[in-house]
């Protein structure tokens, strides 16, 4: 019996959102399943099924409860309030108004649930306090904002005034605006890859291999239908009409929509089961003729390069699926008689994005022969070259329609669920949908890159870096996504953001039988910053130099030569924020020493400093991004934004950037964000860029429009423009002038196209990969317990320079979910393959988790980039780790290699080291 | 498919079970998982629900001479309130506490303590409370009602006593001494929603400055969580004047056997085990040190 039609069905009463409903389904089927398809209140999401991550909380009889573990039985006869019912005649509610006010919702898809734990307690505690805020809010995970901003706007509920921020005349960029999508998020009208599909759909569900390797046959089907009339078609391999591959780059499709013989990995998908959906949910594994073949699997690095290694792959010699390098100076000679030098190994782990929504989405054949993949996505463009590969279709007969996207990270730069979609969809003609389960989005999609880093480093007495040596072995998985791109990243940045006159890097990617690894917040600079910033501690330690001292007199400064022999020219502010932290840090050092000295209890307190640097964009590669403005003769005024928002905010960036390039307020703009089909190519959401690259593409093109219309008017660049009723108001000074739009011979469109300038690399890794690099450093203080090995985290400091803040609260929003990712890679999280495929068992932050966030923006301005921008997504989470493990040390004197420090890592550190 | 039965009498309900094995479902709290967990690898085996919330008779938190009895319904957050407004005395402060850990307010709102016990998982965080009040389970089935002790109760890892017929209806716990108190920590690797790595439950009866009764378990470190008995015996009669931790010696920990698992190693359980066992003493002490203050 399924939970999702549980039960004889029968027909049960309930009230919801203040109406009686009467629904026919089976008692066990979950609330979730009655709300979101019987009664279509799609508001509540499902991230887990298991009530691990609260995103489905809904009010059952007054209190919080997950809809995902109450069956229908005992909802019947009971009142429910769902996200819908928060607002009162079509007016957001003052906890809804908060959330979008404080920018409490990024992707959205945990507000419902965090809006109705809240909802709960404000009905309870009329003016809560922080604690009771995190407990009544505690069992809901977010994975994008880090809380802060979530308990801000509970808070400030009580006093919250009735209207919201009044439109300013001020200019666009440079304000905390809310997020133009906000308002259905909190709404819970915005929809994601699971709330929308076309009547009748197909629902589609995966067999995925439980062996990490294996060969395998398949037999005699008709059984199978002939016992599930609902089994409409079973898809394997044979029937992918296009290549049976995709992947990220050009000449590595190695992944296969659908297994050919032979699995990789755990999770990799076999078959495709067609039909309706309790019946493709529910065939037995025991009742589908494959039989398995289970083979030696290759599990670490160790043993993907050990000289018997099995290969994995025909064209990848020694299971090396590609190396990076960089070296400039002579590292070798340059280590020999260096006042202090310092080296180790370094080792993370798999890393799960554990964004709250799975997968999901439809692709539906049209008539015009064409296929409409819909679902959520970090990259259209890539998708739809991905979708027409495994179809057979030309691309431009796909269109990608993006969902609202509940969260990414990098984990929705690669295909997952849209290759299955539209082959089950090009196969049958018949429109095809599909979610994940929670486990088969942990199990199937891609990780974090786990890493092996050996490195050196060296100094002169005076604290100058001379020299650094590393070498970094990547663990890519089963199949190649965007390994090649960690490995060329981590060499360009893994001497840290400092000025280091010798340098070699040697990188590689690795392919073994585990979840292939992808992108991931970083692209392997988190790992290498581990390693490079417990170097930087090393050597200050040795030169007994200040540790924020000695990266001060190392930061890379404008006139600097990096790694690859780049002179910066401009826009390299570590050193301003190594300023900005420096009374914090002096302060906080010294009460965290002051309390060490002083106590007989088994606690010890540190503060660490951490930095990094981050290039924007792709790695020495053509990386453009287009929009275009258009003005219409109706006079509608619309920004075609090809720039997914994946919560990051980049749907309200990008207009607020085009608004004053074009010299009207952003709420004179509409939008279309990410249809293939509308919207030029603005790239991927991934590697900072979307601000940076795509922000100055909207830029020219608002400048591009406000061009035409100065021309039209015969106007000076200074006119102030004003958009209204059809008409175009130009004030030059002089007489006002106006533009009827009705009566121009067509619509005006502005255009605009950036692509930032950069050089391939030589063989030596030289030359010029990124037109800007972002800047950061944080401060952790933290306390450790002696005897447990647990961290507790007091306060985090963060100093980014980020160019210019284009929307300070969106900022915000990015450095403080940065950090709590930073974290959890510090301190939790760990995924292992059969082991943690769920989110008990693979723990993220939650609330309590992320302390108090202090932030220092350094707007060092970039010439290249939007009104001086730089990007901000990868930068806020990569110091944090390096920060918290600096603070370790500080506390306890113990060197923490291995990310995560589990409290057993941390203890048996802290023994080590002597403290008993 | 499945059955789904959801009787309003006991007897009923009794009935079915005698009849065939049916998984009885209160909250939903584990049901629910354990389905997905399976589902996920196309695994989805029938089941055969016995929905046990509409019987009136297994709710409710009655006092008398003897103790308390906690109808099978009650809920964590039943429990919580039910020590917050001093309906039940101070030694279920650890309840209590292990309680509000117990998932978030969602899971603590449907979960029941009677589930928790049937669930049997070795990390089940209403045991090591629950033994440490010295709780004894009421079964009921046909044949009639029996009371086991918890301990003979949770047998093992996703084992119980529980017979396919048999129904836990309530749980009882003895009335302690006058002054006791009790607390309990846990150990997780995050604020919320942590499943334990670590868990010490422990009651403090005292008369006249010094221990007349101690009973503390740990859970998390053996199959099922375990009372440390040779502890008890050797904190009986010591003075509470700050020094009971000293009292607890390795040895005393012998009973657990941890393993390694994803979150943690077995020789840091059985070492944090220890720790925690000697904080909990030393809370407990100082809370009789401040009454008799």
């Amino acid at each position: 019996m399924s939970p999702d039609a549980g039960g004889t069905v029968a027909s049960f009463d309930l009230t919801v959102n203040g109406t009686r409903r009467s629904v026919a389904a089976g008692p066990f089927t979950r609330l979730t399943t009655v709300l979101r398809d019987e009664l279509g209140l799609t508001g509540t999401k499902v991230g887990c099924d298991a009530g691990d991550c609260g995103a489905c909380t809904v009010l059952l009889d007054g209190r919080q409860v997950c809809a995902c573990l109450v069956p229908l039985g005992q909802a019947a006869g009971r009142e429910v309030i769902t996200v819908e019912g928060l607002a009162r005649d079509g007016q957001l509610s003052a906890l809804q108004r908060s959330f979008h006010l404080h920018g409490a919702a990024q992707c959205g898809v945990c507000t419902p649930g965090m809006l109705m734990a809240a909802a709960d307690l404000l009905a309870r505690v009329a003016r809560p306090t922080v604690q009771q805020v995190e407990d009544a809010l505690g069992g809901v995970l977010c994975r994008c904002t880090g809380y802060r901003k979530i308990v801000e706007a509970v808070l400030a509920v009580p006093d919250l005034p009735a209207e919201g921020n009044a439109p300013s005349e001020a200019p666009a960029v440079g304000q905390g605006l809310a997020r133009r999508d906000g308002p259905p998020k909190v709404a819970g009208t915005d929809r994601f890859g699971a709330d929308a599909a076309p009547a009748g759909a197909l629902w589609l569900r995966a067999v995925r291999s439980p062996h990490a390797r294996a060969r395998f046959t398949l037999g005699d089907l008709q059984p199978l239908y002939d016992r599930w009339p609902g089994l409409l078609r079973v898809l394997t391999a044979a029937d992918v009409p296009g290549e049976n591959a995709y992947g990220i780059y050009p000449h590595l499709k190695d992944q296969p929509v659908l297994a050919a013989g032979a699995v990789r990995y755990r999770g990799e998908a076999v078959l495709a089961l067609l039909g309706d959906r309790d019946t493709v949910e529910n065939v037995p594994v025991e009742a589908i003729p494959l039989t398995w073949e289970p083979l030696d699997p290759v599990i670490g690095t160790e043993a993907a390069t050990a000289a018997d290694a099995p290969q994995l792959h025909a064209e990848s010699a020694g299971n090396v699926l590609i190396r990076g390098f960089v070296e400039k100076g002579t590292p070798d000679a340059a280590f020999s008689g260096a006042a202090a030098a310092s080296e180790g190994t370094w080792r993370t782990g798999f890393v799960e994005h554990a964004y709250i929504e799975p997968e999901a989405g439809y692709a539906e054949p049209t008539p015009d022969g064409r296929l409409t993949v819909y679902g959520c996505t970090q990259a259209p463009y890539m998708d739809r070259d991905e979708v027409a590969r495994v179809t057979g279709l030309q691309p431009e007969q796909v269109r990608i329609l993006p969902s609202a996207c509940g969260g990414g990270f990098g984990g929705k730069l690669d295909v997952a669920i849209q290759p299955l979609l539209a082959v089950a969809a090009q196969v049958t003609g018949r429109p095809v949908r599909g979610v994940f389960s929670r486990t088969e989005s942990m199990a199937a999609t891609t990780k974090r890159h786990p890493s092996v880093i050996r490195a050196r480093a060296a100094a002169e007495a005076d604290g100058r870096l001379r020299a650094l040596d590393f070498e970094g072995d990547f663990n890519t998985g089963a199949y190649a996504s965007w390994g090649p791109t960690v490995a060329g990243r981590v060499p360009v940045h893994a001497s840290g953001p400092y000025c280091v006159p010798h340098v070699r890097v040697r990188s590689r990617a690795i392919y073994t039988n585990e979840t292939p690894a992808g992108a991931f917040r970083g692209f392997g600079v988190p790992q290498a910053a581990i390693a490079h910033e417990c170097l930087m501690d090393d050597l200050a330690e040795r030169l007994a130099i200040d540790p924020l001292e000695f990266r001060h007199i190392n930061a890379l400064r404008p006139g600097d030569a990096t790694a690859t022999g780049q002179v910066l020219e401009h826009s390299a502010g570590l050193a301003a924020c190594l300023d900005a932290l420096r009374p914090q840090w002096q302060a906080l050092r010294a009460k965290a020493e002051a309390f060490n000295v002083t106590t007989d209890g088994r606690t010890r307190r540190g503060v660490g400093v951490g930095c990094m640097w981050y290039g924007c964009g792709n790695t020495a590669l053509a990386n453009p991004s287009e929009m275009r403005v258009v003005l219409g003769r109706d006079g509608r005024l619309t920004l075609y934004n090809g720039a997914v928002d994946i919560g990051q905010g980049s749907a309200t960036v990008m207009l607020q950037i085009c608004a004053d390039a074009l010299g009207l307020p952003p709420a004179a703009l509409e939008q279309v964000v990410g249809d293939t089909d509308l919207t030029p190519d603005a790239g991927k959401t991934s590697a900072s860029r979307q601000t940076f690259v795509s922000g100055k593409a909207a830029q020219i093109a608002g400048e591009d429009l406000r061009a035409q219309l100065l021309r039209l008017a015969n106007a000076g660049p200074e006119a102030k423009l004003r958009l209204a009723d059809g008409v175009v108001e130009v004030d030059d000074g002089g007489p006002t002038r106006t533009i009827e739009l009705a009566r121009l011979s067509a619509d005006l469109e502005g255009r605009g196209r950036f692509d930032p300038p950069t050089t391939p690399l030589d063989e030596k890794g030289q030359g010029v990969p990124y037109a800007t690099y972002g800047f950061a450093a944080q401060l952790a203080a933290l306390s450790v317990d002696l005897d447990l090995g647990t961290v507790k985290l007091h306060r985090i400091v963060a100093a980014h320079d980020l160019g210019k803040a284009v929307n300070p609260m969106l900022v915000e929003g990015q450095i403080h979910g940065g950090i709590a990712q930073g974290i959890g890679l510090a301190l939790m999280e760990e995924y292992l393959p059969g082991r943690t495929e769920n989110l008990h068992d693979y723990l993220i932050p939650s609330f309590g988790d992320v302390p108090e966030i202090e932030i220092h923006l350094v707007e060092d301005a970039e010439p290249l980039g939007p009104f001086g921008a730089k990007g901000i997504g990868e930068p806020a989470l990569v110091p944090t780790a390096p920060a918290i493990f600096g603070a370790i040390r500080h506390a306890t004197g113990v060197v923490v290699r291995q990310a995560p420090a589990l409290p057993h890592r941390l203890r048996a550190l802290l023994r080590e080291a002597g403290h008993g | 498919m499945g059955v789904y039965l959801r009787p309003r009498a006991l007897d009923e309900a009794l009935e079915s079970l005698a009849g065939r094995a049916l998984t009885p479902l209160a909250g939903g709290t584990d049901v629910y998982p354990a389905h997905a967990h399976q589902a996920a690898w196309n695994g989805a085996p029938d089941i055969d629900i016995l929905d046990i919330s509409a019987l009136d008779e297994l709710r409710g938190i009655v006092e008398d001479e003897a103790g308390w009895r906690l109808g099978a319904l009650t809920t964590w957050s039943e429990a919580i309130e039910a020590v917050a407004s001093g309906r039940l005395p101070a030694c279920f402060e650890g309840l209590a506490r292990a309680a509000r850990t117990v998932g978030g307010v969602q899971i603590q709102n449907r979960g029941t303590l009677a589930g928790n016990l049937c669930n049997a998982s070795p990390a089940a965080d209403g045991v090591p409370p629950l033994l440490s009040l010295d709780a004894e389970v009421e079964l009921a089935s046909l044949a009639g009602r029996r009371r086991l002790p918890l301990a003979e109760f949770v047998l093992g890892n996703r084992q119980t006593a529980r017979r396919a017929d048999e129904l836990l209806v309530a749980l009882h716990v003895p009335r302690p001494q006058p002054w006791a108190h009790a607390t309990f920590l846990k150990l997780g690797a995050r604020r919320y929603l942590v499943i334990s790595i670590v868990m010490v439950a422990a009651v403090l009866e005292a008369a006249d400055g010094r221990v007349a009764r101690a009973r503390v378990a740990v859970g998390s470190c053996s199959a099922a969580a375990q009372r440390l008995a040779a502890l008890e015996a050797a904190l009986v009669g010591q003075p509470c004047d700050g020094s009971l931790a000293d009292a607890v010696e390795p040895a005393h920990l012998a009973v657990l056997s941890p393993i390694d698992d994803v979150r943690g190693s077995a020789g840091y359980r059985q070492e944090a085990a220890l720790t925690l066992v000697r904080r909990a003493l030393n809370e407990l002490d100082g809370h009789r040190r401040e009454a008799a203050a």
